[in-house]
C-alpha cells in the first residue's frame, strides 16, 4: 500500500499539469506565447505522473512534443517552463526552445523533442552509457503511439533489448497520431506481442489509472535497473483536446469523446481517494487553491522576466 | 620521418584518444570483429574490448542516436557510418537532433559526438556507395565538417574532432586509405578550422579538400613545367571554414579554382566562389572557377565513373584558360 504523501502528491501533480496546461491555452489565446507551436496533454496526465513517480532522482527521461506533463511530473521549475513558453531569457532554453523543446539536465530530463520518435534514439544512448558505466541509472523514453510506426523506434527497441539496456519504453497511446487512429496505423495492437517481437516484456495498462501506471512503471524500472533489460509499456489514454490549436478533431465522433472524457484520470483518482478516505473535498479545494497560486506565481515571474534578446540568435550554435 | 597509411593514422588517433580518455568509445557496423569495412578499427577490439569497440546491428539511425544519447550524458562516442550514403538513414539523428541540441536547449546540453564516415569514387561502388555529400552537412548549422586529405591531417584532425564538444562529421575518402604520408611519432593535434597551404604559388590558387587535394597537387606540378605557379590550399575543414586563409591566398594570386568531387550543382564550391567574389571582386584577375562532378547518379562502371568526377587534366586546362603566359608575366613584373 502506498503511503499517504505519495497518494496525495500524485493527485497534486496531475492537477498542477491540468491547470498549467489550461493556463497555457489561455496565454496562447491571448497571443502571449512566443511560438505558435503548442500541444497540450489534457486527459493524459496520469501516464506522466504515474511513471515519473516511479523514477529515482538519478534517472533520465526523454519527452515528446506533448511534453509539458513530463517535465512538471519530473519536478521541473514551473517558472522556467512558463518563461520558456513566453519567450523569456529566464526560460529553460533562454526562450528559444518553446513548448516542444523543454529540458532540465539537472533533473535528468534530456529534452522534449519536435520530431516524433526522434528522441527515442537519445534515450537509448543514455541507457547505453549507463550500461557501459554500470551507473545504476534507468532511462524512460516517453512517446506516443505515432512514434511506434517510425523506424527509429524499431531500431531502438531492437538494440535496447539485444544489449539489455536499462530503459523503459513508455507508449502513451492516446489513440490518434494527429488524425490517424491507432487501428489504422498498425496491424498488431497487443503491446504484449509487440514487446515479444523485440524480446522484451510488453505490458498494457489503463493510462487513466495513475496508480496502475505507477505499479507497472515501478516494476519495469526495477527490471531495467537489475540488468534485465527494457520493457515496453502501453498506457491506454486519450487526448481530450485536438492535436494542437485549431484542430477541432473532425476525425473523432463526439460520442467517443464524451465516453473517454468521462474517464478523466484526475476525477477518477480523486473519487477513489474520497472513497478510501485519503482526501476530502475540502482537501481538494485547498489543493486547487495552491495550484492556482503556484501557476500565478510562475506566470508573474515569466511576465516580469526580460524577453530573449534578439541578438541571442547567434549564441550557442556551437558549444 | 616515418610514413604510415591514412587508415593507420586514423587508427592511431582512435587508439591514442581511447587511451587518453576512458569516455571515448566507438560504435558502428563491422568495426570490431571484422575490423571495419575499410580496416580503420582493425585490432582495436582486441585492445579495448567489446564495451569500447561496439559492433552494432545494421541500424544507422540508432547507431547515431545511441552515440548522441551517450554523448549528452557524459560519453565521447565515435560513431562509424560505413558509407556516407548510409548516413541518409540517420539524417534525423544528425540534422534534427545532434546539430540542434545545444542551441535549441539554450546551451544546457552538449553533443560531443564524432560521426566517422567515408565517401567518394574510385572503386566503382556505384550510385549508392560513392556519393560526395559534404555540402548537405555543411549546410546545417551546428555541425562541423572535417575532410582530411593526408595521413598527417587525418590523425591530427580526428584527435581534435574527438576532443571537440560539438557534433563533427568526419568525412574520409575511400580512395585515400592506403595512401602513405609522413606522420610524426610524437603526439600532435590539428585545430579544426585551419586551412593548409599544401604547395605555395603565385599565379593561381587551387582550393580543394579530401581526395581532390592530390589531383590539385599533381596539376600544380604539371603547371609549373609551363611556368605557372599554382598555390594549393587544402581546406581540411569545411565547417569551420578558414575564409581568411582563402582571402590571403587569392589576394596574392588574384585567381582561384575550387575543385571538388561532389556534384558541381549546389556544391560547396559555389559557397567559396561566391564568398571570394564578394570579398575580392576588385582584385580578381578572372572569375573564380569551379570544377566538380557532373550532376548525375554515379555509375558503377569504373570507366564511366571516371567521366563523372574532375580529373587533373581538367584542373590544368581551367588554369591555363585563366592564366595566359602574358598575364603571368605582367603579374610577376608587378
Amino acid at each position: 500500500m502506498e503511503d499517504r504523501d505519495t497518494l496525495i502528491n500524485l493527485c497534486y501533480t496531475m492537477l498542477l499539469i491540468r491547470r498549467t496546461e489550461e493556463k497555457i491555452l489561455e496565454l496562447l489565446l491571448q497571443g502571449k506565447l512566443a511560438s505558435s507551436m503548442c500541444h497540450v496533454s489534457i486527459g493524459q496526465e496520469a501516464v506522466a505522473v504515474g511513471v515519473c513517480s516511479a523514477m529515482q532522482p538519478q534517472d533520465y527521461l526523454t519527452s515528446t512534443h506533448r511534453g509539458h506533463g513530463h517535465i512538471i511530473a519530473r519536478g521541473g521549475d514551473l517558472r522556467r517552463i512558463i518563461a520558456e513558453l513566453l519567450g523569456r531569457a529566464t526560460g529553460y532554453c533562454k526562450g528559444r526552445g518553446g513548448s516542444m523543446h523543454l529540458v532540465d539536465i539537472n533533473l535528468g530530463h534530456l529534452g522534449s523533442n519536435g520530431i516524433v520518435g526522434g528522441h527515442i534514439g537519445i534515450a537509448t544512448g543514455a541507457a547505453l552509457w549507463s550500461s557501459l558505466q554500470n551507473d545504476g541509472r534507468v532511462t524512460v523514453a516517453f512517446f506516443g503511439e505515432g512514434a511506434m510506426t517510425e523506424g527509429i523506434f524499431h531500431e531502438a527497441a531492437n538494440m535496447a533489448s539485444l544489449w539489455r539496456l536499462p530503459i523503459v519504453f513508455v507508449c502513451e497511446n492516446n489513440q490518434y497520431a494527429m488524425s490517424l487512429p491507432w487501428t489504422h496505423a498498425t496491424a498488431e495492437h497487443s503491446f504484449a506481442r509487440k514487446g515479444e517481437a523485440y524480446g522484451m516484456p510488453g505490458v498494457e495498462v489503463d493510462g487513466q489509472d495513475v496508480l496502475a501506471v505507477r505499479q507497472v512503471a515501478l516494476q519495469a524500472i526495477e527490471h531495467a535497473r537489475c540488468g534485465e533489460g527494457p520493457t515496453l509499456i502501453g498506457a491506454q489514454t486519450y487526448r481530450f483536446l485536438g492535436h494542437s490549436r485549431g484542430d477541432p478533431s473532425p476525425y473523432r465522433d463526439k460520442e467517443e469523446e464524451n465516453r473517454q472524457r468521462a474517464r478523466d484520470p484526475i476525477r477518477l483518482y480523486q473519487e477513489r481517494l474520497f472513497r478510501e478516505g485519503v482526501l476530502t473535498q475540502a482537501d481538494v479545494d485547498a489543493m486547487e487553491a495552491k495550484v492556482t497560486e503556484v501557476i500565478a506565481d510562475a506566470v508573474r515571474f515569466a511576465e516580469e522576466s526580460p524577453p530573449a534578446s534578439l541578438d541571442s540568435v547567434l549564441e550557442d550554435v556551437f558549444a | 620521418m616515418r610514413k604510415i597509411r591514412y587508415r593507420e593514422a586514423l587508427r592511431e588517433a582512435l587508439r591514442e584518444e581511447m587511451q587518453r580518455d576512458p569516455r571515448v568509445f566507438v560504435i558502428g557496423e563491422d568495426i570490431g570483429r571484422y575490423g571495419g569495412a575499410y580496416a580503420v578499427t582493425q585490432g582495436l577490439l582486441q585492445e579495448f574490448g567489446p564495451k569500447r569497440i561496439i559492433d552494432a546491428p545494421m541500424s544507422e539511425a540508432i547507431i547515431v542516436g545511441a552515440a548522441l544519447g551517450a554523448a549528452i550524458v557524459g560519453g565521447r562516442p565515435v560513431a562509424e557510418i560505413m558509407y556516407i550514403d548510409f548516413a541518409t538513414l540517420a539524417m534525423d539523428q544528425i540534422v534534427n537532433q545532434a546539430a540542434k541540441l545545444h542551441c535549441m536547449f539554450g546551451g544546457q546540453l552538449m553533443a560531443p559526438l564524432v560521426i566517422r564516415t567515408q565517401q567518394g569514387t574510385g572503386r566503382g561502388a556505384g550510385p549508392q556507395h560513392s556519393q560526395s555529400l559534404e555540402a548537405w552537412f555543411a549546410h546545417v548549422p551546428g555541425l562541423k565538417v572535417v575532410m582530411p586529405a593526408t595521413s598527417f591531417d587525418a590523425k591530427g584532425l580526428l584527435k581534435s574532432a574527438i576532443r571537440d564538444n560539438n557534433p563533427v562529421m568526419f568525412i574520409e575518402h575511400k580512395g585515400l586509405y592506403a595512401l602513405e604520408g609522413e606522420v610524426p611519432e610524437d603526439e600532435y593535434t590539428i585545430p579544426l578550422g585551419v586551412a593548409d597551404i599544401k604547395r605555395p604559388g603565385n599565379n593561381v590558387t587551387l582550393i580543394a579538400y579530401s581526395y581532390m587535394v592530390h589531383l590539385a597537387l599533381a596539376a600544380a606540378q604539371e603547371l609549373s613545367q609551363i611556368g605557372i605557379s599554382a598555390e594549393v590550399v587544402d581546406l581540411r575543414t569545411l565547417v569551420p571554414l578558414d575564409m581568411d586563409a582563402l582571402v590571403t591566398s587569392v589576394t596574392k594570386t588574384r585567381r582561384a579554382v575550387v575543385v571538388h568531387e561532389a556534384s558541381l550543382f549546389g556544391g560547396f564550391g559555389a559557397e567559396i566562389a561566391a564568398s571570394l567574389q564578394e570579398k575580392l571582386f576588385n582584385i580578381l584577375a578572372a572569375p573564380v572557377r569551379r570544377l566538380g562532378g557532373l550532376h548525375v547518379p554515379l555509375p558503377a562502371h569504373s570507366q564511366l565513373e571516371k567521366q563523372v568526377v574532375p580529373n587533373g587534366a581538367q584542373i590544368g586546362q581551367v588554369v591555363k584558360e585563366m592564366v595566359s603566359t602574358e598575364v603571368v608575366a605582367r603579374h610577376e613584373i608587378a
